[in-house]
């Protein structure tokens, strides 16, 4: 390793002010703070002197998308090997086909994602940051398998650079990236995102292709006659099912145990606020527990329980509400932020017939909010505190 | 004459109607989906507004400073029903897609704005140059914010297939409010970096 130090430090002049490649040197910035430790370090006044910094949270956050992703892995592939009728796939094959499936998407979201932080880094002369590390991560993990690489690629184009970069950067955008990211496909190809996830495609050998809706969108479209406890009791749609996640839907959200393992290494680590996923999980019970009560449309006959384990739900509460920047800041705010998620996730559910799952819009929607809800919060306790004086 | 021409030009750039005051933006969202109807909004628009501009301009020493505002909207109202009525007659499917939003000139802020801002302070063939190009900055942006919408969403311009739908999958995005939302923001801060630079840094 010392000859890298060595190397770099013979060719840092090269990158600093007035240096021969200025205009990169964020790059080079980036390659030397990922491989040594900072050499320089705060010499004056008072620091909080913690372990925990930037990187150190991200690299956390990526620990805890593992279980997911590794779930998915496997996932994506038995779900194609099946939809394909490639009998006797095993383990090993389904683990294979999941990463051909699933690696070129990490890859052409780093890439494209790392290409606008890059240059958006050398124009604006700052430093490149580690904000890309998870949300290149995330957006992959949301998206269906079956996405064609050229949508992913423009989704996190439009997340990184309308959603982040012409914010600030890193740290100062008002919605989550990866997230955007998906909003945008969702709205530009809806196609690609909604209904069917898996159909096998007319150049595959599949001899009859299996058609493979995620639950929410079975409930959402049954036949004529045909109620949502029908399907609930002929085992179309099952909650073990659901709380393992081995159907088809998007590449990281299928199994709420995986969420729940993630969810268990945030909590312990104290990366993400615990408020945020009770509220969000409270908000969902109570708002669904109405539906059932009151509701009177057909989605509003699910059980409440099925609710936290279908669709995208188990992984927004977990990874994507929580995310720090985009979250609400103050404590009263992060109840009330939550809580208004599991509940506009139920109301976009069970109300709204168009879309049958509502967990990205009820995130986005409530980022929007936030930093309202943070200063209802605030001015109330400078009122209060004004009073008490 | 200089000056006379930079009444024409300022509107065009520097101090768009749309893209620096912020005017117009609703209509800017509603109908730029395609070409075919920015420009027939355009035209009615900049018609409506010389009218009215000429108008008020005219009558500008008869009317009451108080009931003001109340007379122009009835010099615009008026104009607004006969351009509706107009397209109408002539272009009657592009006046079906523009719907209400022909009505909803009246309360263009640009209209009222530009009454209001200059001519009940100016003489008519002053008013009607600023008029034309307010009107004239107006439909570049619209026409600007059209093409691309229609050329991402549709594949096409002005209704001809300029991308093919062989390998050109159409960014329905666009063919949404949101998307004339986040390009009307580029356009702004396209003209902010490297049109009216000057300006910014009055700012």
């Amino acid at each position: 390793m010392k000859f890298i130090l060595n190397f770099h430090d013979k060719i840092r002049h090269l990158f600093e002010k007035g240096g021969t490649f200025e205009a990169v040197g964020p790059i080079f910035d980036a390659a030397d703070a990922f491989t040594f430790t900072p050499s320089e370090q705060a010499h004056q006044g008072a620091h909080v002197r913690d372990a925990i910094d930037i990187k150190r949270v991200m690299v956390t956050v990526i620990y805890a998308l593992l279980p997911c992703f590794l779930f998915g892995v496997w996932n994506a592939g038995n779900q194609y090997n099946t939809a394909h009728a490639i009998a006797d796939a095993g383990l090993v094959q389904d683990i294979i086909r999941g990463l051909i499936i699933v690696m070129p998407l990490i890859m052409v979201s780093y890439a494209v994602g790392g290409f606008w932080e890059v240059l958006f880094s050398c124009i604006r002369k700052h430093p490149i940051n580690e904000g890309l590390l998870v949300s290149g991560f995330l957006f992959p993990m949301i998206l269906p398998p079956t996405i064609p690489l050229w949508q992913a690629a423009v989704g996190i184009s439009f997340g990184i650079v309308i959603g982040k970069e012409i914010f600030g950067g890193t740290g100062m955008n008002v919605v989550n990236p990866a997230l955007l990211s998906r909003a945008f496909i969702f709205f530009a190809y809806a196609k690609s995102m909604t209904g069917n996830v898996w159909v096998a495609s007319a150049g595959d050998v599949a001899v009859d292709a299996v058609t493979g809706a995620t639950p929410l969108g079975v409930l959402s479209a049954l036949p004529e006659g045909v109620t949502v406890a029908d399907a609930i009791a002929n085992g179309q749609v099952s909650f073990t099912q659901m709380l393992i996640g081995n159907l088809p839907g998007s590449i990281g959200e299928t199994s709420a145990i995986a969420c729940l393992l993630g969810a268990a290494v945030l909590l312990a680590t104290g990366v993400a606020s615990w408020r945020i996923m009770v509220a969000c999980v409270v908000g969902l019970l109570s708002t669904a527990a109405l539906a059932k009560g009151f509701g009177s449309s057909p989605m509003s006959q699910i059980p409440i329980h099925y609710h936290l384990v279908a669709g995208g739900f188990a992984f927004g509460a977990v990874f994507m509400a929580t995310d720090p920047v985009s979250a609400a800041a103050t404590t009263a705010g992060k109840w009330i932020y939550g809580f208004l998620i599991g509940m506009l996730v139920i109301v976009v559910r069970v109300l709204n017939v168009g879309f049958p799952e509502g967990v990205m819009l009820s995130i986005l929607f409530m980022n929007l909010m936030a930093p309202l809800i943070d200063s209802f919060v605030v001015d109330h306790h400078l009122r209060r505190r004004r009073k008490r004086a | 004459m200089a000056k006379l021409r930079k009444i024409v030009t300022d509107p065009l750039a520097d101090n768009n109607p749309v893209t620096w005051q912020v005017l117009g933006v609703c209509s800017a969202l509603a109908v730029t989906t395609k070409v075919s109807t920015a420009v027939v909004m355009s035209l009615a628009l900049t018609v409506v507004l010389c009218c009215s501009n000429v108008v008020i301009s005219l009558l500008r020493n008869m009317i009451p400073n108080k009931i003001r505002m109340i007379v122009e909207l009835c010099v615009i109202a008026t104009l607004v029903i006969l351009a509706d009525l107009l397209l109408r007659a002539f272009v009657y499917d592009i006046s079906k897609q523009l719907s209400v939003f022909v009505g909803l000139i009246i309360t263009n802020c640009i209209v009222m704005g530009r009454a209001e801002a200059y001519a009940l302070q100016n003489p008519p063939l002053k008013s009607l140059l600023d008029a034309l190009g307010n009107g004239f900055g107006y439909s570049i942006i619209l026409i600007a914010v059209a093409s691309f919408r229609e050329l991402l969403g549709s594949g096409s311009w002005y209704g001809m297939t300029v991308l093919s739908e062989s390998w050109y999958t159409g960014n329905t995005l666009m063919l949404l409010p949101p998307g004339a939302f986040v390009i009307i923001g580029l356009l702004i801060w396209f003209q902010r970096t490297f049109i009216s630079k000057t300006l910014r840094e009055e700012d």
